[in-house]
């Protein structure tokens, strides 16, 4: 009589009709980018606004944290262990390996234990994951960056990109609205990024109060402002949902291609992996697919803003 | 693949031995439903007379074995503010005897979800090489249309697969595995009687089907369907309860939870089997909901199993088993649905093939 026993996971059991490269158990670099998240340390927190705090994070492992590559536009899953797990968007320089960036708003369970977390608590991130902007790709153009509210988290990442690269682009813009001036996120950064990385911004609030001397109106009074070649032009435009059809139809009208405007997609992300099926939109999985996509892709999507 | 025949008493004699030292699962009745009719689920069995051979089907599916309904995904182990992360692929071996071509064609399925994406997943791959997969074909219930979605047959992702002939099961035999252990009892070369015996069985199962879906030319069809009324009519019917999702062996979508241990030193996250019907699946931070209404959420469950898997991975999620219909609260179920669709648009003569007629 045989033995009836069966082997260990990760060994031959069958002919293997279903058969694929299987994952190795023993590498813990292939378990690390799905399962095992990478230690982080919170080694500053700024608030930027009173809903709203910038998060400075620093990967423990000194090799984890060269290890650590995104390209801007990417989003990570931040753990606080216990609490859960949410997807964020990365909103620093993907230069710099020693700090990561989050902007995080006060929103739910997870970013809720976040806010309560004091300097130097150990928390994990696990990613980056999804697709980015392409940078490279835009060399050489115009870029008109569109944020509204919390989008200026996202939007920074590529801004730090071509400040790094500046002499690559040409004319940059930034368009940058919100509901009350006080809630205009990194104002103390805004002389930088006019002075030292040339990006002409404009900024407008939806609700100016009294001390406000700017204007006010909805973001898409912005363009009426400038004129830029449409024909050379790149956009990224990042918000709230309802904000991409009034920005993106009004940039279609102006003759920018639909496949050169770039929109970040929110969805709540479970698992980061295509596994969970969260943040499927039609038969797109925003995390593999996205959450960077281009216009076009997101008019094929029905239901994606 | 090789091909043999048992008789039926050596093969209970087989199974006998191998359910003996191992954790086997087998279908059991264990209730039974209105009018009568008996409620078949997998359960563990210890030898071939509690498995009940000649069930119909079961109400759960075989996907629980591979993606639990609660399954811990790492565990955080906590110290003087610090903590270590703890990740485990462990999976008992496990036999599943009596499954059915539907089911394990949705098991193949699931490989394709699980294994063939970007991020395979290795606590599904942990499961699915430590069991060994028994099949055996049935004849179709009135409600069963998985002729209509072609997985009324299968042919790979068992270890073993026996087909009902008479006194006989003409055995297809696609591991290693399973030969060396059916080695040991009386195995022959199946003569020419049991071929056209086969042949004919094929044939019965083939014909015995009453429901029938039209699913040619489905995924464009349901894409023009997009903005119809159909779907809020289903969806007043819908309760959002989830259930479909449960029973059937194709959805995988997920839910993470993270949960601190009683004692608080430690915790563990955990995925729990999600449903997209349920009320809250689409919801982002600050509460914003993708889709707010019942048609929206069981359109999308349609869409995903019938228009966006094929336009994924050429093949229609759905197996055909119709088990969402039996569980479903409300009396939904696909061939009511997709009939309605295309009787819908029947009347304006955009219809490329013909449909069925409404039962």
């Amino acid at each position: 009589m045989h033995d009836m026993r069966f082997t260990l996971p990760g060994q031959d059991l069958n002919r293997e009709p279903f058969a694929m490269k299987s994952p190795d158990f023993q590498k813990k670099c292939e378990v690390m980018i799905t399962d095992r998240g990478y230690k982080c340390r919170i080694t500053n927190t700024v608030p930027i606004s009173s809903q709203e705090k910038l998060f400075l994070l620093r990967i423990v492992d000194p090799v984890e944290r060269q290890l650590f590559n995104f390209r801007p536009g990417q989003f990570l899953m931040l753990e606080v262990p216990g609490y859960g797990e949410a997807p964020l968007s990365i909103s620093s320089d993907n230069s710099n390996h020693e700090f990561i960036e989050l902007c995080i708003r006060k929103a739910g369970h997870v970013t809720s234990a976040m806010f309560e977390a004091k300097q130097g608590a150990i928390v994990s991130i696990r990613g980056p994951f999804g697709t980015a902007f392409p940078m490279e790709a835009m060399e050489e153009s115009n870029i008109l960056l569109v944020a509204g509210g919390l989008g200026i988290a996202p939007i920074r990442a590529p801004l730090y990109w071509i400040s790094n690269h500046r002499d690559k682009y040409k004319n940059v813009y930034l368009l940058y609205g919100a509901k009350e001036p006080s809630q205009l996120l990194f104002s103390y950064q805004f002389e930088e990024w006019q002075k030292v990385s040339n990006v002409q911004l404009m900024t407008i609030v939806e609700k100016p109060d009294d001390s406000w001397k700017g204007r006010s109106g909805m973001i898409t009074a912005l363009f009426d402002e400038f004129s830029f070649d449409s024909k050379k032009t790149f956009a990224i435009v990042c918000g709230p949902p309802v904000m991409f059809k009034f920005v993106c139809n009004y940039l279609d009208g102006k003759g920018i291609p639909m496949n050169r405007m770039f929109v970040s997609l929110e969805r709540r992300m479970h698992c980061g992996m295509g596994k969970c099926c969260r943040c499927m939109v039609g038969s797109t999985f925003t995390c593999l697919d996205g959450p960077v996509f281009d216009y076009w892709s997101v008019m094929n999507l029905k239901e994606a803003i | 693949m090789i091909y043999k025949v048992i008789s039926k008493t050596e093969f209970r004699k087989f199974i006998n031995a191998i359910v003996k030292h191992n954790n086997a699962y087998g279908p059991r009745k264990v209730d039974t439903g209105s009018g009568g009719k008996p409620i078949y689920q997998f359960k563990p069995v210890k030898s071939a007379d509690e498995i009940d051979f000649d069930y119909t089907v079961t109400y759960s599916s075989a996907k629980h074995f591979f993606l639990p309904f609660r399954d811990e995904l790492s565990r955080f182990n906590f110290e003087d503010g610090n903590w270590e992360q703890e990740v485990r692929y462990e999976a008992p071996p496990t036999i599943l005897i009596g499954l059915r071509p539907c089911d394990i064609s949705a098991i193949n399925m699931l490989d394709e979800v699980m294994l063939h994406s970007p991020y395979p997943s290795p606590y599904y791959l942990a499961r699915r090489k430590n069991t060994f997969i028994i099949g055996m074909d049935h004849l179709p219930l009135p409600d069963c249309f998985c002729k209509s979605m072609n997985r009324h047959t299968v042919n790979h992702g068992f270890n073993l697969f026996c087909s009902d002939i008479g006194d006989k099961y003409y055995l297809s035999i696609n591991s290693s595995k399973a030969y060396s252990f059916l080695k040991e009892f009386m195995i022959e070369e199946p003569s020419y009687e049991d071929n056209c015996q086969l042949i004919e069985r094929r044939k019965t199962i083939k014909h015995s089907f009453e429901t029938n879906i039209e699913v040619t030319g489905l995924p464009v069809f349901l894409d023009i369907e997009f903005d119809s009324p159909i779907w809020q009519k289903w969806g007043d019917k819908c309760l959002s309860c989830g259930s479909c999702a449960m029973v059937c062996p194709t959805c995988y979508c997920y839910s993470v939870e993270e949960r601190f241990d009683v004692d608080l030193k430690g915790s563990s996250r955990q995925n729990h089997l999600y449903s997209c019907n349920l009320v809250d699946f689409a919801q982002v931070a600050g509460g914003h909901n993708f889709r707010p209404r019942n048609g929206d959420r069981l359109k999308y469950r349609y869409y995903h199993h019938y228009r966006g898997f094929a336009a994924n991975d050429n093949q229609q999620i759905c197996v055909g088993c119709n088990r969402c219909g039996r569980a479903c609260l409300a009396d939904i179920n696909p061939k009511d649905v997709i009939n309605d669709l295309r009787l819908e648009r029947e009347s304006c003569m955009i219809c490329v093939s013909p449909s069925p007629d409404r039962t």
